[in-house]
């Protein structure tokens, strides 16, 4: 059975976001980037699965531009067996990335693709949704464990109310949450070897997916300042400081 | 416990991607290319990414880029801001300062045809010709141990493990021991205090007939400032307030592009003031109208501190030793009259990379000690160099900033640094602390939060992190010498020598507690200098661990 993973190159969690002057957007330039976090969870859950005998080849993809072959590299460090690379600079509409996605699944005719909940730089989380109707796929969505069993997946999810386990079909899309695993160190002879796997390049035009105008940004701006806090003294002084602000 | 470790082979082994470990990666496939032969070659980097944990001025001078590069504009180096002026001040006060009239600013700090440059971007840029080259680079792997046969020969390192707890335990499912690598020859390019070169150089007795080395701690961060204000090109540098002869440095104010300046200041670690804050003392000059006027109206981007090695010739040790070479800063090779160090380490890691080259491609076995580079040194222009430059640092310290100052201007212009007088300074800066209680305590100004900060906001700014849970990686040989004597005697100047805060004393109840905020550290190597008991030694944490400087 295939898996198609799919990793995003992203901010590095560690670096402290500065939005550009003109708004336009935040700082990436000289800013260290990495593999979206949730991704790295994904990637790491396909390697357990595959280490289990589950799962026979793992895909990794991306979409983006040149620099996004760091990214694939990484995911090919941590065990993929070969990558596939939608090359395209500029700016992606998140729709537009779903298609070239969901086209890849197709063309490859893996069983089960597995992606983080949610990228850590627009925290949308909805990729793998979109990729779900796209193809009209069962989808199970923060997954906290995930077993494969024959032609299902058993996956437990993480919802507000506690934990959920739901039965899908395959082909089917799984997206993965925080405590799914701790992801693996990274091996520098595993670095190594990643450098001579292949990476196939393919476009949009060659997905047959048409990138469509679908969202603008208008303004990025750094959130509001917090203001000074108080210091209370006792209970009933933070009651009456809560009314005053009508918190309760 | 004994654990089994991967093991790699390389015919050269290179630890740390900074200005020299980068040329000396680039120069050894040249020279293979250009002999049609093979050298492989690898280099680790404990930063999660090349650039991660360099930080420099950095007014940049292209002449080992030049040889190593000739083509580098084509190639599309980073150097975007070709040096337009230089102003050098001498601060009286709080509110005063004088500008050196240009004849009078000594030969070497005046800056034609130099770059201010981002250091980081530049070894950013290295690393992909290196890459480009065929040499092998792995960020978030720092070097633990050094690998030491039984015959005394260096024969590469060991990376530092992964997985490890804070109690020292390895982690369930997670736990990965650091690999071998093995080479011929390993160039240690660690820069400054690097804590693999103290051993080899400890163990070598490689500094046995050279004067101690010395430090200096700098402070910078980058702003973006008000475009009316900025001049791109623009070099400030300047001394005196509120530092004096006994507790000297300078600052520094450099326009790059983008509407943005680099500030900073470095303060020479032979400070006596136990009481002295280097950072705060940075904090404070800004509001000195000299940097003031470029920095109100603009925001703070980015904040990071390394420590800078200043004994150049006089403190130079042995080069190499069985099995390899220091390069750069581990070895020393700064050349403190300019405050640069970035060309010179380039050059020394060039100067190595060509021994090891030459005695590979001869078909040597490696092992050896690399003679053919000590002795290139000796004919080099880096050997000129820091030889004219050699009495600046001890000038400074032994006759303190007035005098020193106008005998390095009587010794750098009347004689260009060849004049018949060497002067020594061999106390070592931790030596040089005077007792809290002959010293005068200092009262810093509390920061308004608009041009001066604290040191946590600070410290976020360099977007350090570390694994919580791993050992400490600031070990002390005596856990009671912090509360038991540096208290008492020196009221711990950890507390304030410390630009991110890692050492705290806290005294919760009745006795006081030594507290250790390992995840904070920047790895500017202070501690590992400055502690009085020199009690205090910096290892290497997990790999990827430590800043991630941007534009630094
Ligand atoms: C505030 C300041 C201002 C300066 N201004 C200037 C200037 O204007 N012009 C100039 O030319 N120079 C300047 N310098 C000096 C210059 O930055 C240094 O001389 C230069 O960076 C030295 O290069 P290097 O390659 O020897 O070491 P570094 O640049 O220090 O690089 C060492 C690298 O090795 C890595 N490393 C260390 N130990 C290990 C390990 N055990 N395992 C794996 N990796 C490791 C480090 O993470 C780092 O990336 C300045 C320095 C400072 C601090
Ligand atoms: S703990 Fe030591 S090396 Fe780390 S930031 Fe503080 S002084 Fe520098």
């Amino acid at each position: 059975m295939k898996a198609l993973v799919s990793v995003k190159r992203v901010v590095d969690y560690n670096v402290r976001i500065q939005v550009k002057p003109d708004q336009s957007g935040v700082v990436t330039d000289g800013v260290k980037m990495s593999v979206n976090p949730f991704d790295e969870i994904a990637m790491e859950e396909a390697m357990r699965l595959k280490e289990k005998g589950k799962i026979t080849e793992i895909i990794a993809v991306t979409v983006g531009g040149a620099k996004c072959e760091e990214t694939l590299r990484t995911a090919l460090a941590f065990g993929a067996d070969r990558a596939v690379h939608v090359k395209e600079e500029g700016e992606i509409q998140p729709l537009t990335a779903a298609q070239a996605l969901a086209a890849v699944f197709k063309k490859e005719g893996a069983q089960l693709f597995l992606l983080g909940k949610q990228a850590i730089d627009d925290d949308a989380s909805q990729t793998g949704q979109m990729v779900a109707a796209l193809l009209d796929l069962a989808q199970a969505t923060f997954a906290s464990k995930v077993e494969l069993d024959g032609s299902k997946a058993v996956v437990t999810r993480e919802v507000d109310a506690g934990l959920e386990t739901l039965e899908v079909d395959l082909p089917a899309v799984v997206t993965a949450d925080l405590r799914l695993n701790e992801p693996r160190y990274l091996k520098l002879p595993d670095i190594m070897k990643a450098k001579k796997k292949p990476i196939e390049a393919v476009s949009f035009a060659s997905l047959g997916v048409t990138p469509g105008a679908g969202l603008k940004t208008t303004k990025t701006a750094p959130p509001p300042k917090r203001g000074k806090g108080i210091v209370v003294k006792t209970v009933d002084e933070l009651v009456a400081a809560l009314k005053a602000k009508g918190l309760v | 416990m004994s654990v089994e470790r991967d093991v790699m082979e390389y015919d050269v082994l290179v630890v740390g991607a900074g200005p020299s470990g980068l040329s000396a990666a680039c120069r050894l496939k040249q020279a293979a290319a250009a002999a049609g032969k093979e050298i492989s070659v690898c280099l680790v980097e404990k930063g999660s990414e090349v650039g991660a944990h360099i930080l420099s001025g950095a007014v940049f001078e292209p002449r080992a880029l030049e040889e190593l590069f000739p083509n580098w504009k084509e190639l599309g180096a980073p150097l975007n801001t070709p040096v337009a002026r230089d102003e050098v001040y001498f601060l009286t006060g709080p509110e005063k300062g004088i500008k050196t009239p240009g004849m009078f600013v000594p030969r070497t700090m005046h800056n034609e045809g130099n770059y201010i440059i981002s250091l980081g971007n530049l070894c950013r840029w290295l690393a992909q010709q290196a890459e480009g080259l065929g040499v092998e680079i792995y960020p978030g792997f720092a070097a633990q141990e050094v690998i030491v046969d039984e015959g005394n020969v260096v024969r590469g390192v060991q990376i530092g493990d992964m997985g490890v707890d804070r109690a020292g335990h390895h982690k369930e499912g997670v736990y990965t021991p650091g690999i071998e690598l093995r080479a011929k020859y390993t160039l240690f390019a660690e820069g400054c205090r690097g804590h693999l070169g103290k051993r080899l150089i400890k163990r070598y007795r490689l500094d046995e007939n050279s004067d101690a080395q010395h430090y200096g701690i700098g402070l910078k961060e980058l702003w973006t400032i008000d475009p009316a204000k900025h001049e791109p090109g623009l070099v400030i540098h300047g001394a005196g307030w509120p530092l004096n002869s006994a507790n000297p440095g300078g600052f520094f104010l450099y326009h790059l592009e983008n509407h943005q300046v680099y500030a900073g200041l470095i303060v020479d670690l032979s400070y006596s003031n136990p009481y002295l804050s280097p950072f705060d003392e940075f904090q404070r000059i800004k509001h000195h109208p000299v940097m003031k006027k470029y920095l109100e109206g603009g925001k703070r981007v980015s904040y990071g501190a390394r420590a800078i090695c200043k004994g150049g010739f006089n403190s130079l040790p042995k080069m190499v030793f069985p099995g390899g070479a220091l390069i750069g800063c581990d070895l020393g090779t700064l050349n403190f009259s300019k405050i640069k160090g970035s060309h010179t380490a380039m050059k020394s890691g060039m100067l190595a990379a060509d021994a090891a080259a030459a005695a590979l491609l001869a078909g040597g076995e490696g092992g050896d000690e690399l003679a053919a580079y000590p002795e290139s040194f000796k004919a080099s222009w880096l050997y000129d160099e820091l030889y004219r430059d050699r009495n600046f640092g001890p000038a400074m310290h032994k006759l303190g900033v007035l005098f020193g100052s106008a005998f390095n201007y009587v010794d750098q212009n009347w004689f260009r640094g060849k004049g018949p007088v060497t002067l020594h300074d061999n106390t070592p800066d931790y030596a040089t602390l005077k007792p809290a209680a002959q010293s005068r305590k200092i009262e810093y100004p509390k920061p308004d939060g608009v041009i001066s900060f604290d040191k946590l906001s600070s410290v976020f700014l360099s977007s350090t992190n570390h694994e919580e849970d791993q050992p400490v990686h600031l070990l002390l040989a005596d856990p009671a010498v912090p509360i038991g004597k540096n208290l008492p005697l020196y009221d711990e100047p950890a507390q304030r020598y410390c630009p991110a805060g890692v050492y705290e004393v806290v005294s919760e109840g009745a006795a006081p507690r030594f507290q250790i905020n390992a995840q904070n550290c920047v790895h500017c190597k202070t501690c590992d200098i400055k502690d009085p008991a020199q009690n205090i030694t910096w290892v290497a944490p997990e790999g990827s661990g430590g800043p991630n400087y941007a534009n630094m």
